[in-house]
């Protein structure tokens, strides 16, 4: 169990990340064979204006494509590090208790990596994560967890590995 | 040279070497457990094989327990050799393989299932859901479910499950920061659930400030390990053989040595439609034969809900019932608060996803080709 530490994690920039960022409405997980669908719908189009709105401000970070079902995610994710671009596989499932908790992002290349890590490379998130989105259960959904989990995690995450060497860089992320 | 034994047809007294059951029996002979062979018709789910429940599992293998069933997706690494139970030359094994070897070699007598898969995915919740409701030595219901995993989504996963099928349960835990934890019986409808109220906390007394968790996700100790995994034993013997007294909740602050204890009420807002349905027929059924809960200091504890300056959600409706109305014992705090369930959003920086007219293939593939 985490423990948090009081501050002001809503800063400027989050808020600012936030508002691109569409609100989801329906409370529904993969096991509400009915709402489900709806949900998904609202998940899709929320990701496609996130998507939108971060190229059109020449932020765009990431892609992201789910199974026929919607309970299986998939893409890749981006970051730029004294001009130089670090791509990664990103791979998560909708847990059966989604939306009442997040997807655990995973980033299954740097699994073993970074002590920022739990098995199988799922991202450790910070304290704020999990309180905020347990706090606006049903309103956020994937994009919320890649633009307050993922995002801040890669910025701090990239720089030290960089840095330290753990990971260099690759022509692939070029092609 | 190896020692195995054979399998053991009936628990017997008789206090002779070569007799493993004989310092157990003895309980009865005392009088502190009124019929322990009753202990090999019970049958105990463990989720979440690492530091706490490969303990437990071995403990309950050496009571002599009847059935074990264990769900756990994880590999043995070095990285746990700080723990107890798995070893070395485990490495590389799925923890519930090489959990069945050492316990069936401990005690042929268990019958051990094992799972290798993660409960919270969508494909395996239904299996997992109908090993606790046909796992029995006699194909019914499991007699307890023991939460022994490492991460809010799972606990939430079990909560569902038992809530669903009506399943009374132990959660434990031990702190990321590995210096506190916990056991709670959760008995659906009767006690809170593990979504009735956010996660519980023992204060650790350490000063916030100087926890530091740049680098690290989380702390283990085997010590904290073995004491939750003592409690937890402990609770589920007493349970199952009907000795002394169980408790609802029971924090551990290794620091201080302090021991908190409380027991919950469910919250009639619990987010979880089960756990609801479940408090509607525990508060039909008459009340005498329900034991009475052990009352320790209470104090009210009614959050504010503004602790990280976070104005997503309204903080000013305060006239609204908040769903962390609850009383905690001493010692025992929320991770986080929430907001009351009818609150209004305010201050939101973005509007709601407008309906989209599109089809679901439709979007996918917008959203794919972006
Ligand atoms: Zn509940």
């Amino acid at each position: 169990m985490t423990r948090f530490k009081p501050s002001n994690i809503m800063d400027e920039s989050s808020k600012k990340t936030l508002s691109s960022i569409p609100l989801l409405k329906t409370k529904a997980g993969p096991r509400d064979k009915d709402l489900w669908p709806k949900r998904l719908k609202e998940e899709y189009v929320s990701l496609i204006e996130y998507v939108k709105n971060n190229k059109a401000a020449d932020n765009d970070w990431f892609r992201l494509e789910s199974n026929k079902e919607g309970t299986k995610w998939f893409g890749s994710c981006w970051y730029f590090y004294n001009q130089l671009k670090y791509e990664f596989q990103i791979e998560f499932d909708i847990p059966i208790t989604f939306p009442t908790t997040s997807p655990e992002l995973a980033l299954p290349e740097l699994d073993g990596k970074t002590a920022k890590m739990y098995r199988g490379g799922k991202i450790c998130l910070s304290d704020h994560f999990k309180p905020l989105w347990a706090r606006n259960v049903p309103k956020f959904g994937i994009a919320h967890a890649m633009a307050l989990g993922l995002g801040p995690w890669l910025a701090v995450e990239i720089p030290s590995l960089v840095d330290s060497g753990i990971i260099k860089y690759q022509e692939k992320s070029e092609s | 040279m190896t020692t195995t034994r054979t399998k053991i047809e009936q628990m017997s007294a008789e206090v002779v070497d070569s007799n493993p059951y004989s310092r157990l029996m003895a309980l009865k002979r005392m009088g502190i457990v009124e019929n322990y062979e009753d202990i090999r018709k019970y049958t105990v789910a463990i989720v979440g094989v690492g530091g706490v429940g490969s303990v437990t599992a071995e403990m309950l293998t050496r009571c002599g327990i009847g059935k074990l069933i264990l769900f756990d997706y994880d590999k043995v690494e070095l990285a746990n050799m700080n723990r107890l139970f798995f070893q070395p030359d485990q490495c590389g094994l799925s923890k519930v393989e090489a959990a069945r070897i050492t316990l069936q070699n401990i005690n042929p007598d268990v019958v051990i299932e094992v799972h290798n898969f993660n409960i919270t995915l969508v494909d395996n919740f239904d299996v997992f859901l109908n090993r606790i409701k046909e796992g029995s030595l006699t194909n019914g219901p499991v007699d307890l479910v023991l939460s022994c995993v490492d991460n809010f989504e799972a606990r939430m996963t079990i909560n569902m499950a038992c809530n669903q099928l009506s399943q009374t349960w132990f959660e434990s835990g031990v702190s990321e920061n590995a210096v506190s934890g916990h056991i709670q019986l959760i008995i659906p409808g009767e006690s809170a659930c593990f979504a009735c109220a956010p996660p519980l906390i023992v204060a650790s007394s350490i000063d916030e400030k100087t926890l530091k968790k740049d680098g690290v996700c989380a702390a283990s100790l085997p010590t904290t390990m073995g004491v939750v995994a003592g409690f937890l034993v402990q609770n589920t013997l007493k349970k199952l053989l009907k000795f002394g007294e169980v408790s609802w909740y029971l924090g551990y602050s290794a620091l201080t040595d302090f021991f908190p204890k409380m027991k919950l009420k469910p919250n009639p807002t619990c987010d979880d439609s089960y756990c609801i349905q479940r408090q509607r027929e525990f508060n039909a059924k008459p009340k005498e034969d329900i034991s009475a809960p052990e009352q320790a200091k209470v104090k009210e504890v009614v959050h504010e809900d503004n602790e990280w300056g976070i104005s997503l959600v309204d903080e000013s409706v305060d006239t609204e019932e908040s769903r962390t109305h609850v009383q905690l014992t001493e010692g025992v705090t929320l991770a986080y608060s929430l907001p009351a369930a009818t609150s209004i959003v305010e201050d939101v920086p973005s509007g709601e996803v407008d309906e989209s007219e599109q089809s679901l293939e439709d979007l996918a593939r917008q959203l794919k080709s972006m």
